[in-house]
């Protein structure tokens, strides 16, 4: 705190605090009470979709990231063709060709229909989370191939001689310190898929962002929905950032 | 499977000429490849400006850019290039209109290049930064020594030495661009994955142009990739290998 | 969701009130056959278009046809990057809080589209655990939020009309809700006369739905407004509006 006291940081933070201030007091603000409930509708759907997406997508990045840095070549090759695909596509292309590809091959099966998966496929939301946990896996596991790579080989090869089984190897020594490693990159990467959620908009999904365009489209008020979405979008990752913070403090690391 | 997809029965879709929708996907790809370079650039000079300021500014510059690059990097793309593109209209109209000029339409390109171009230089400050840090500090000490001016010297030793430290950074930040450029389809701007969904929603042909478009995406993102590697391998001429470890 | 104004006619505009330099008129950039959809080179064509010659011969005035998307097409009127609306936007009491509008130009009842043999009613009670879909920052929208959004299930909210037809299609929806017109164009196509069918027209709703479709011009803009008025009430008098609409449509669409 020491360092938000210097002469010139006071000064800025006075600057930046009577920008807030004019902000709330000048423009216009009379729509938040009417769609208040549905902002708060529109936080809470970004968050979920945030949190199951970057966990999914984390838990599927393990075993591509495992594949292209132990596994024989059958299951490398197709895990590098993945990540190769999803990291070289727009997610927005990726995001489009799920729901309206698979929306318009519908009609042509007819059963698909009467299935118990129907209400599912009939909304939006699982090809949102179904395409953002694709790609979050796409980039995390190339970060988990580099992560895996990283850890002493000198480790392994000593529990594998004491005849500790694969799995045992991989549960306790080589999986937490790929991922004690990975954990700045990953903390990067969540920030980034925050930032791909409002993608999900064009496909009907109601996260925050399709709230404030919604705002925008009722009342015309162009810049007060953008700049509170900025700050919400600001305030989510600061907490996410924090978060990842918090995690990598858990486990002490020499800095050399 | 393929048939399923109804993939063989469109392909004269994708022809070049008219009723195909080939020219336009193709006109797409350059549009969005030219906002890609135009961004790219501008990121890099606001990169670049913005990594000297952050290392060797003064305090106020440094926090200045601090903001900048920690909101760039915290608020959506589609955010800010609805907020920059009103702000950016709104206030050179304003401008035009107070020296008495007229109102004038900024064309789709040009903003697109612009807004693109002022996230990419706040991943670029950082990248540039990261790498002007990596560059050995007593090359540098030793030119002030010997009185070099300092635009001499950063053109002379620390842009030459920075670059093989920039390069992969910078590599990631063109395919982030390329990729970036779709996002100017849900604002209606004309680049591939616009033009993708307009030829897909006339002809009901989703299939086909979706998957058309990422070939597209695809081949540009490894043609990239080959010829930053070649750059950087030109970039690293000379300086030792990296014995055995990393990529 | 959208947003912006993107015009493809990039021509300094001199001052507001001569008539020397072409009038910008907006027509919706996303294809709503049959009033006006542009082809694989970009030239849009449909009834609406030819109005737009007509009218603007009539009225002698250079009319420049521009391209907007439809959920900015509005704010790009206000901030002057066209002139003129002709994307068959309903003339509404909530409409005239922002914008003016000039005399009427056609007028056909909303009608309800599902799935054939679906047997929805046109009505709060046909449609109770429904979801129906309908375009934003329309009459349609408004009209289902006030009178469907008690008893339908959900209410989807899409940027083109096109989008909704999609999902009708593929089933994702059970009903949308829009003009008798467009609708016609969409179960007179392939995807359309295959899966669904009209259910009727809708109760109608003057507040809601508007006295018909009129030129969209700025507030005070009376001059332009009383010129359109001209070149409308001129095709109507001298049968340039019937033959127009005779290739498109069987009766005359402009309404009582």
């Amino acid at each position: 705190m020491k360092a938000m006291t210097r002469p010139h940081r006071v000064v800025m933070i006075a600057i930046g605090a009577g920008i807030v201030l004019w902000c709330v007091f000048a423009l216009r603000w009379d729509w938040l009470p009417k769609y208040l409930p549905l902002i708060g509708q529109g936080i809470w759907r970004t968050l979920w979709i945030l949190a199951i997406t970057a966990a999914l997508g984390f838990f599927l990045s393990i075993p591509l990231g495992l594949a292209q840095a132990a596994g024989p070549w059958y299951l490398a090759a197709p895990a590098r063709v993945f990540c190769t695909v999803i990291r070289g596509t727009p997610l927005l292309l990726q995001l489009w060709l799920l729901y309206f590809g698979l929306g318009s091959l519908f009609p042509q099966f007819p059963w698909i229909r009467e299935s118990e998966l129907w209400p599912y496929l009939r909304q939006a939301w699982p090809y949102a989370v179904v395409a953002l946990t694709l790609s979050f896996a796409g980039y995390e596991g190339e970060v988990m191939r580099g992560a895996f790579k990283s850890v002493p080989r000198g480790q392994l090869e000593a529990a594998k001689a004491m005849g500790m089984p694969r799995f045992t190897i991989l549960r306790r020594i080589w999986l937490p310190q790929a991922v004690q490693r990975a954990l700045p990159t990953l903390g990067g990467e969540t920030v980034l898929q925050l930032k791909a959620t409002p993608l999900v908009a064009t496909i009907t999904v109601v996260d925050i962002y399709a709230v404030a365009s919604r705002v925008r489209q009722d009342t015309f008020i162009v810049y007060e929905p953008l700049l509170l979405l900025a700050v919400v979008y600001m305030a989510i990752t600061g907490v996410i950032v924090l978060a990842f913070r918090a995690l990598e403090g858990r486990l002490p690391t020499r800095v050399a | 499977m393929i048939g399923a997809l109804g993939l063989d029965s469109t392909l004269h879709l994708l022809a070049y000429s008219p009723p195909g929708w080939g020219a336009n996907l193709l006109r797409g790809l350059g549009n969005s490849v030219i906002i890609a370079l135009g961004a790219f650039g501008l990121g890099l000079v606001i990169g670049t400006l913005g990594a000297y300021g952050k290392l060797y500014g003064g305090p106020v510059t440094r926090d200045l850019l601090a903001v900048y690059t920690t909101v760039v990097r915290a608020v959506p793309e589609l955010v800010l290039i609805l907020i920059l593109y009103f702000a950016v209209t709104d206030v050179v109209n304003q401008l035009l209109v107070a020296w008495g000029q007229s109102r004038i339409q900024i064309s789709g390109v040009a903003a697109g290049i612009i807004v693109l171009g002022v996230v990419q230089g706040a991943y670029a400050t950082e990248v540039l930064r990261g790498a002007i840090l990596a560059v050995p500090a007593g090359q540098i000490e030793a030119a002030r020594a010997m009185g070099m001016p300092p635009v001499l010297l950063a053109r002379r030793i620390t842009l030459p030495a920075m670059l093989s430290f920039a390069i992969p950074g910078l590599a990631n930040l063109w395919l982030v661009a390329t990729k970036d450029t779709a996002l100017l389809a849900v604002v209606g701007f004309g680049e591939l994955t616009q033009e993708t969904r307009q030829a897909a929603g006339t002809t009901k042909a989703f299939f086909t142009f979706f998957l058309a478009a990422g070939m597209l995406y695809l081949s540009l993102s490894l043609v990239s990739g080959a010829i930053f590697g070649r750059i950087e391998r030109w970039a690293r001429r000379g300086q030792p290998g990296h014995g055995g470890g990393g990529r | 969701m959208k947003k912006i104004v993107l015009t493809l006619a990039a021509t300094l505009t001199l001052g507001t009130t001569a008539f020397a330099e072409p009038i910008k008129v907006g027509v919706a950039a996303e294809p709503y056959p049959p009033f006006a959809a542009p082809d694989a080179s970009g030239t849009f064509s449909g009834w609406e278009v030819d109005m737009i010659g007509a009218v603007c011969a009539a009225a002698e005035l250079e009319c420049v046809v521009t391209p907007v998307a439809w959920d900015g097409i509005i704010p790009s009127l206000t901030s002057g990057q066209i002139d003129a609306i002709m994307a068959s936007m309903s003339i509404t009491a909530e409409r005239m809080q922002t914008i003016d509008f000039s005399d009427k130009y056609y007028n056909t009842p909303t009608v309800i589209v599902a799935a054939k043999g679906a047997g929805i009613a046109p009505t709060p009670e046909g449609l109770a655990g429904k979801i129906i879909g309908v375009q934003v920052s329309t009459v349609h929208e408004a009209y289902a939020q006030k009178h469907f959004a008690g008893t339908a299930a959900e209410i989807k909210l899409y940027q083109t009309q096109d989008e909704a037809n999609q999902d009708l299609v593929a089933g994702r929806i059970d009903a949308t809700q829009a003009d008798s017109i467009a609708l016609d164009a969409f179960l007179t196509s392939e995807t359309g006369m295959a899966c669904c069918e009209s259910m009727g027209a809708v109760a109608d709703d003057q507040d809601v739905l508007g006295l018909g479709v009129g030129v969209g011009l700025r507030k005070g803009d009376e001059e332009l407004k009383a010129r359109f008025n001209d070149g409308i009430a001129k095709i109507i008098a001298d049968g340039t509006y019937e033959a127009i609409s005779k290739p498109y449509f069987a009766s005359s669409i402009y309404g009582g």
